[in-house]
């Protein structure tokens, strides 16, 4: 094979895909994204021509030439479509970014525009999770977004990103391979089981195994796969192989071998022998008297589960005022039940890590974690090491979605390279997650139902808000108590209202295990009281927009959910009001709309959603800024950039702060050995707790330096300028998202198409226009995945969609443009007045289609996903 | 992905190479058996080192497609219209890069509902040519060598050679309706009609576990078309997986045959 212009010795293995013979001569550019033709973030030219490098036998590429995206370019000389990707800023985490450019490079004129009257159907095989593919758009038509240089307000381009186009920016496992060791995990075929016995015997003698770990090698400690600044807010409910397996596709035996080949052959040879046990699938069941319990052995104080008993993991019981009597003098009342289904975070990178020990004896663990340090004091609580005798580095991660706040790979890689330390093979280990594990074996949106009874005054003012939740975390509690208190946190508080009661449980079941998805809770609850609003709002007759008016909180008003006020959140700024007029006006302003043929209906809605900027209970952030006397800022930030385009905002403040241009500005990051410690990139703190930390680094340097006499100064000094920030996300603010949309609905056929789709963001200060409007763009693309096509169906505990080919990711015909509007607004908390903007786009958008479709066929949706055959459903009188 | 059971690869270049020893499994050209694990296959052979031709014209107009020509080639074969056969690629899931290197004969073999080239030949009457092991072949209609969902009638030995079909159907007035979850995935109901000389021939694909193939008048009313189609698929059975549930499957499917059937009647009146 000629690989990017030179001739690759040696042959591939006769059941090799081309993908990894790429990969084993040094091709890092093409990417895994599903392993299986369907994300095209593998593609690559075979003689010119496009294909997906992972479902085309190595054989057939033998003597042909094979350009990756880093044969197409380099940061230096970008191709034509490369430097059009960087213009436009179509990227963000950039993993499925090489794919794209080499596609449309085979499409491209010689100036790299891409001119083809059907990008939605040619395009259908290039997956992109990030973007809502409206950058790209811009990109194959040549459109320029971003500029080169300019600080804070401006849209200075990402950093990384004429590395990303050309393929050479390093992800997690983009490293040379030659020595490293791999894992396969055996998985339980039983809902519920009991290990009796593990023969590996068989396993053992294929030739390559280097080690087998079964549960008896398992450390035994529980802990949590959720990573929380505080694990105490956690349950400690999982073992790192545990006796008990308690979903189908819990790992239990983990095979170690010189080829990734060798270590599947055998683990297909690991013998497990289990005691079936009674499963229960349906939370409300679970928490029925009788039902098997999954957890019904741990104490509940030492493993804070609430209720081990009832496979109740978390509850929520409490009322302020006096919810019947509200309901009982209302003048208008509504109730109903809303379901949402699973959803999956399909990040394109895969969960994936490497560990090995280092010559110090420090256990080092590269891998695909929005939280580096928290990884790093949890395993070291595990394998029993001092954290600094651990130490975990994160590469640019490729697409997190809240997916990449846990432990899910590090620990068994971990374990593996201590254990075979010890006996003096320094060998690194890795594991990399399979598509079909990221939907069968990793955490997924939890779904719920909530059933949602308000009251309200002749004039639509709030009497009475009664909210019940019940959460199928499935087989392992991990974030379930926290998506739980936050689903019913904002969106309840967010309403003034002198009645609320909120029960809410989180449930045990031997499902696959739910985990922290974007909104983190906020989706589905918002889901349904925005339903139920709407529903109140026709009720009394006035538009949604007002109803909204006359009940939301305003500055001055105490946050509540069920108990005493929230205390830890306040009004740095406040922009709701704006952002109500602004979506309101824009979609008046597309009136009258038309129908797209005879059949359709047309309707409008919107929602609105609030969010905290921080989490609560503290994220903490240090930076450290060495101005050298180059003129050179090397800024160390322990937080993660996983397309959350943190990495560009840093490099703006410093280079606001010192005057410099932003290709003066180095970032070193998510690396727990050369910064102090960071929480971690979630809870949308990238850019207002680390970012403030860099900002008051970059303070302090500027302090240094106009005590030195300015810039000019700098050549005169002997070492660098040192300035360090912290922050410690005590003080949270709240920001607001309204979203609104013109649909069409086709009863006969039941499909939604969305004709205006408008959100106006209540952001603070902008600190990059263009970052902001593909943060946006992107949580809607994701929201409207899960609002009408996306669904992990699982049944009887198995999963039925096991990769991109069942499951619904939205392609780039399926994505509605969507218009960004901006509120006004300063905060008094963050970072130049900045506030954060990356989950919360997606909280509002499922109930504003909902209430749009409820608006154009006089029948209100309670469940999602709103696909086709529910909508179908649904207007012929049917059950969902 | 990697297919780590396989030991061994081989073109196949005559008919004695297409005899496959234990464990082995044809391989074309898409390709479908890299895209999920295949723990019984120890051993692949490349049937496109056959190096067939792509497609030949029939005596009478017809047209023979090699099972290992591409769809990107069956587009561009000298089709009387390309209207159907493009329509009948643009229904298929992959993308435009799997198309270049998909075989038709590999979507026939794979029998998948949704397979748009067993649409595609279905409903343009082909006949598939099957060589049997004994070097001799046989032939059937493409609607009868897919048996079920994922299941063809082909018998242990036996290889497709191409599907041929007929010169008239290829010259008749033909429409396509298509239902799918997601407007380009993958499809839930196809209906593809075809105006002969005294009917309009129905095939369903998609929303049934194997082809159905119904002759109906032209002068039916929507009414009974529907029921027709209903009837038919009915006793088929109708198919359900994620991209689809068996109710909203049928009544799309019934529906899509009735629009099909008037434009064919309405285009020719």
């Amino acid at each position: 094979m000629i690989l990017d212009g030179d001739e690759v010795p040696g042959a591939p293995a006769p059941g090799q895909c081309l993908r990894t013979w790429i990969r084993a001569c040094g091709g890092t550019a093409v990417k895994k994204g599903c392993d299986s033709g369907d994300c095209g973030a593998c593609t690559v030219l075979l003689d010119g021509v496009p294909v997906h490098s992972c479902i085309t036998p190595a054989a057939r590429a033998a003597g042909r030439a094979v350009t990756t995206a880093a044969g197409l370019g380099t940061p230096e000389e970008l191709s034509p479509v490369q430097r059009r990707f960087v213009e436009a800023g179509a990227f963000q985490c950039g993993f499925c970014t090489p794919g794209w450019v080499v596609t449309a490079t085979a499409l491209a004129d010689a100036d790299g525009t891409v001119r083809v009257a059907d990008p939605e159907r040619v395009f259908k095989g290039n997956l992109c999770r990030c973007t809502g593919y409206r950058s790209i758009r811009d990109a194959l038509a040549g459109t320029v977004n971003v500029t080169a240089g300019g600080g804070v307000g401006c849209s200075v381009a990402a950093p990384a990103g004429p590395r990303v186009v050309t393929g050479r920016e390093a992800f997690t496992l983009d490293l040379p391979d030659t020595g490293v060791l791999h894992v396969a995990l055996v998985r339980s075929p039983h809902a519920h089981a009991r290990v009796v016995a593990v023969d590996r015997g068989a396993a053992e003698e294929v030739p390559g195994v280097v080690l087998v770990l079964t549960p008896a090698d398992s450390p035994d400690v529980l802990y949590s796969t959720a990573r929380h600044e505080n694990r105490l807010d956690d349950p400690d409910d999982t073992r790192l192989l545990d006796e008990v397996v308690r979903f189908r596709g819990q790992r239990v035996v983990a095979v170690v071998a010189e080829s990734a080949a060798a270590a599947q052959r055998a683990a297909a040879l690991v013998d497990v022998r289990y005691e079936v046990l009674p499963a229960v699938f349906d939370p409300e069941a679970s928490r029925a008297p009788g039902a098997p319990l999954l957890h019904g052995e741990k104490d509940a104080a030492a493993s804070r589960i609430a209720d081990p008993a009832r496979n109740v993991v978390a509850a929520t019981h409490g009322e302020v005022g006096d919810v019947a009597t509200g309901l009982r003098t209302a003048a208008h009342t509504v109730r109903g039940t809303w379901t949402s289904g699973r959803v999956a975070h399909a990040a394109l990178e895969t969960h994936g890590a490497r560990a090995w020990v280092d010559d110090d004896g420090t256990l080092v663990v590269r891998t695909s974690t929005q939280v580096p340090f928290l990884v790093r004091d949890e395993l070291a609580r595990v394998l029993g090491r001092a954290p600094d005798r651990v130490r975990v580095v994160a590469a640019r991660v490729g697409g997190g979605f809240g997916g990449k706040q846990e432990l899910l790979v590090e620990d068994v890689v971990a374990l593996a390279a201590l254990r075979l330390a010890e006996r003096g093979d320094r060998r690194p280990v890795q594991l990399e997650m399979t598509r079909e594990e990221q939907f069968t074996a990793i955490p997924l949106r939890h779904p719920m139902r909530v059933t949602v009874e308000l009251g309200a005054d002749a004039e639509g003012r709030l009497t009475a808000m009664r909210v019940e939740v019940l959460s199928d975390t499935g087989a392992y509690g991990n974030h379930g108590p926290g998506v739980m208190f936050h689903g019913v946190h904002e969106s309840v508080a967010v309403y003034r209202c002198p009645a609320k009661r909120v029960d809410a449980e989180a449930v045990y079941t031997n499902n696959p295990p739910s985990g922290a998805f974007r909104g983190y809770g906020l989706g589905q609850v918002v889901f349904a009281i925005e339903s139920a609003l709407d529903e109140l709002a026709r009720e009394v007759g006035i538009t949604p927009f007002d109803l909204r008016r006359r009940n939301v909180v305003v500055p001055g008003d105490p946050l509540v959910v069920n108990g005493p006020p929230t205390t830890d959140l306040e009004f740095g700024s406040y922009g709701l009001d704006q952002c109500l007029d602004l979506a309101e006006a824009a979609l008046a302003g597309t009136r009258p709309a038309v129908p797209p043929a005879e059949g359709w209906a047309i309707g409008e809605g919107m929602a609105l959603a609030m969010i905290a900027t921080i989490p609560p209970r503290g994220h903490h952030s240090h930076a450290r800024i060495a101005l050298s006397p180059d003129g050179t800022a090397t800024v160390a930030v322990g937080t993660a950039e996983f397309g959350n385009g943190t990495a560009t905002v840093h490099t703006q403040l410093v280079a606001q702060a010192l005057g410099l241009d932003p290709d003066r500005v180095r970032l070193i990051a998510s690396d727990t050995a050369t910064s102090g410690y960071d929480s971690g990139a979630f809870g949308s703190t990238g850019s207002v707790v680390a970012g403030l930390a860099v900002q008051r680094a970059a303070a302090e340097v500027r302090r240094r330096l106009d005590a030195l006499g300015g810039l000019p100064a700098l050549r005169r000094t002997e070492g660098p300028v040192v300035g360090t920030g912290t922050c410690d996300g005590g003080r949270r603010s709240v920001a607001f998202n309204v979203h609104a949309v013109r649909v069409a609905v086709h009863p006969a056929s039941g499909e939604v198409r969305v004709l205006d789709s408008v959100q106006a963001v209540d952001a603070g200060v902008v600190l990059n226009p263009e970052q902001l409007r593909g943060q946006v763009e992107g949580g809607v693309a994701q929201a409207v995945g899960s609002a009408l096509q996306e669904e992990v169906v699982v049944v009887d505990g198995q999963v039925r969609t096991r990769g991109f080919r069942t499951y619904r990711t939205p392609q780039l015909g399926d994505v509605p443009t969507t218009r960004v509007l901006v509120a006004d607004t300063v905060d008094a908390l963050g970072p130049h007045g900045a506030k954060s903007m990356s989950e919360a786009p997606y909280n509002p958008v499922a109930p504003a289609i909902a209430n749009a479709v409820r608006d154009a066929v006089g029948v209100r949706p309670h469940d999602l996903p709103m696909s086709r055959d529910r909508i179908w459903r649904l207007t012929r009188g049917g059950t969902p | 992905m990697d297919l780590t059971h396989v030991e061994t690869y081989r073109g196949a270049h005559d008919r004695e190479g297409l005899r496959l020893r234990p464990g082995e499994r044809l391989l074309a050209g898409g390709t479908w058996l890299f895209s999920e694990p295949q723990p019984q296959v120890t051993g692949l052979v490349d049937l496109t080192a056959m190096h067939w031709e792509p497609w030949e014209p029939l005596p009478g107009g017809g047209l023979r497609l090699a099972a290992t020509c591409t769809v990107q080639q069956a587009r561009a074969a000298p089709w009387p219209s390309p209207t159907l056969a493009e329509r009948c690629a643009d229904a298929l899931l992959m993308s435009f890069k799997v198309q270049s290197a998909a075989t038709v004969g590999g979507n026939l073999c794979l029998g998948l509902p949704a397979g748009a080239m067993i649409a595609l030949t279905a409903a343009l009457d082909g006949e598939v040519v099957v060589w049997t092991p004994d070097g001799a072949e046989r032939r059937a209609p493409v609607a009868d060598f897919v048996l079920d969902a994922g299941v063809v009638d082909l018998r242990p030995g036996e290889v497709l050679r191409s599907v041929e079909l007929p010169g008239p159907a290829l010259r008749q007035a033909s429409a396509l309706r298509r239902a799918a979850l997601t407007t380009h995935g993958r499809s839930a109901a196809l209906v593809i009609g075809r105006r002969s000389a005294d009917a309009v021939v129905l095939t369903v694909t998609a929303s049934v576990p194997r082809p159905v193939v119904l002759a109906l008048p032209p002068t039916e009313t929507a009414a009974a078309v529907r029921d027709a189609v209903a009837a038919a698929c009915g006793a088929t059975g109708w198919f359900a997986d994620p991209h689809g549930a068996a109710d909203w499957r049928a009544a799309q499917t019934v529906g899509l045959a009735a629009e099909v059937h008037a434009e064919l009647v309405e285009g020719a009146a």
